[in-house]
């Protein structure tokens, strides 16, 4: 009987958890598309959502390959891609790096418990374009020059 | 001579905008007086590079001045080899040792006559790359289009290819990386060197940043492109001027060839 109950209530404990992530998930995706990017357009990602959800590694490693040893630079799957239109802003505009802990990789695999470091070599924010050397300095001068921190997916800095 | 390379940079050389495919409205460099600017791409490469070219570069060390190092900080700022930051408490001569650099700016001093010459070194991309024939992962690999390049994905750090270049052309990165940029990832514990900007390659750009930086000093001392078009400035240039390899003795067919030396 005791194991009965037991069982039971971890079954609901593991139902309520589950619609739980992913109602924060709906939303923190919601939350985490730019405006006007790519993205912003579209039903769901490059491919449906759960397929994203569950391959979106694979996705990008098959890539690597192509864009690495062949110089294929228009595939479907991109890791600057999800930066660009993943990406959050702070109130002063200063992008937050995508594996910060509450932000859109970071959060997932922060939760998953998945220890990645993409972002190690990988640019977290949109940094395309060069800021020319006087803005570095004024970066620098207002004390948000690294921006980036390279860590693990996740860890708090 | 000058005035005839800049005539030939700014013709749009067929075979090259065949290789380009997609880049369909790629616009022809655009020489003003003295200044090379790069030619903005169209559109980013859709197929796989193929052999039907082999970058290079031809550096003239007589245009090459003594004291100059335009081509070094237009390589650190294109690859962002000026966001290494030194460690703190390591000495100087350490961190100048240590630091990443794609390019070397090289003085050669004859003793007998004392003439100098100055030269800016980088990965010659080799034909036969040793660096290559060591990397035990297959991290080091040489693209189809004949450029050399770490595959960081499957880098281990173990420098076997540093000891194998006999240019010292590769560097590893000691040190945990901030502020990357999006086109030249890196990370601590990877081996890179000049991969003749790959990006530039794949997004159908003209030239190279040293090039770009040499030519706007004025002193246009490198010039870029296709060894295997007979019809392209730097193969027509190579047919003309007497060059060499440096360390030729070892035959590895260099990409980067030198004159003057
Ligand atoms: S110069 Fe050195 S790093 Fe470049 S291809 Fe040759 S051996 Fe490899
Ligand atoms: S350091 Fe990296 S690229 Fe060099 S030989 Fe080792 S695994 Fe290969």
């Amino acid at each position: 009987m005791a194991t009965a109950v037991l069982r039971a209530s971890l079954v609901a404990v593991g139902l309520v958890w589950t619609l739980a992530v992913q109602t924060v998930q709906a939303e923190d995706v919601k939350r985490y598309v730019v405006e006007g990017s790519r993205a912003a357009g579209l039903e769901s990602c490059v491919e449906p959502t759960e397929r994203m959800r569950r391959q979106h590694m694979e996705f990008i490693k098959h890539q690597r390959i192509a864009t690495v040893h062949e110089g294929i630079r228009t595939e479907k799957y991109s890791l600057s891609g999800c930066v660009d239109c993943h990406i959050s802003y702070d109130q002063e505009r200063v992008p937050r790096p995508i594996n910060d802990p509450d932000q859109f990789c970071g959060a997932c695999h922060a939760f998953a418990a998945i220890d990645l470091n993409c972002f190690d070599c990988h640019a977290a924010v949109p940094n395309g374009a060069r800021l020319d050397a006087t803005a570095i300095a004024a970066h620098r001068a207002a004390g948000v020059g690294p921006l980036v921190q390279s860590r693990r997916d996740g860890e708090d800095r | 001579m000058k005035d005839e390379n800049e005539a030939s940079d700014a013709a749009v050389d067929p075979r090259r905008r065949a290789f380009m495919g997609v880049a369909a409205g790629v616009t022809a460099a655009v020489v003003a007086p003295g200044v090379l600017l790069h030619a903005v791409a169209a559109a980013p490469r859709s197929e796989a590079v193929t052999d039907d070219v082999r970058w290079g570069l031809l550096i003239d060390t007589a245009k090459c001045v003594d004291g100059c190092s335009a081509c070094v900080a237009a390589c650190d700022r294109e690859n962002g080899l000026d966001l290494q930051s030194k460690p703190e408490g390591q000495s100087p001569l350490k961190w100048d040792s240590q630091r990443a650099a794609w390019i070397r700016k090289v003085k050669l001093q004859d003793n007998q006559t004392g003439r100098v010459t100055t030269l800016p070194m980088m990965c010659q991309h080799c034909e036969h790359p040793p660096c290559v024939d060591v990397c035990p992962t297959g991290a080091s690999f040489k693209r189809a289009d004949g450029i050399v390049m770490v595959d960081r994905h499957l880098c281990i750090g173990c420098r076997y290819c540093m000891m194998a270049c006999p240019y010292k052309a590769r560097s590893f990165i000691h040190e945990e990386m901030h502020g990357q940029l999006t086109a030249v990832p890196r990370g601590k514990g990877c081996v890179e060197s000049c991969n003749l900007c790959v990006h530039r390659r794949d997004f159908g750009e003209e030239s190279t940043a040293c090039v770009d930086a040499c030519a706007a000093e004025g002193h246009h001392a490198i010039m870029f492109g296709d060894l295997k078009d007979p019809a392209s400035p730097i193969s027509q240039l190579l047919k003309e001027m007497p060059s060499r390899q440096i360390r030729e003795d070892l035959s590895l067919n260099t990409g980067v060839r030198y004159s003057g030396v």
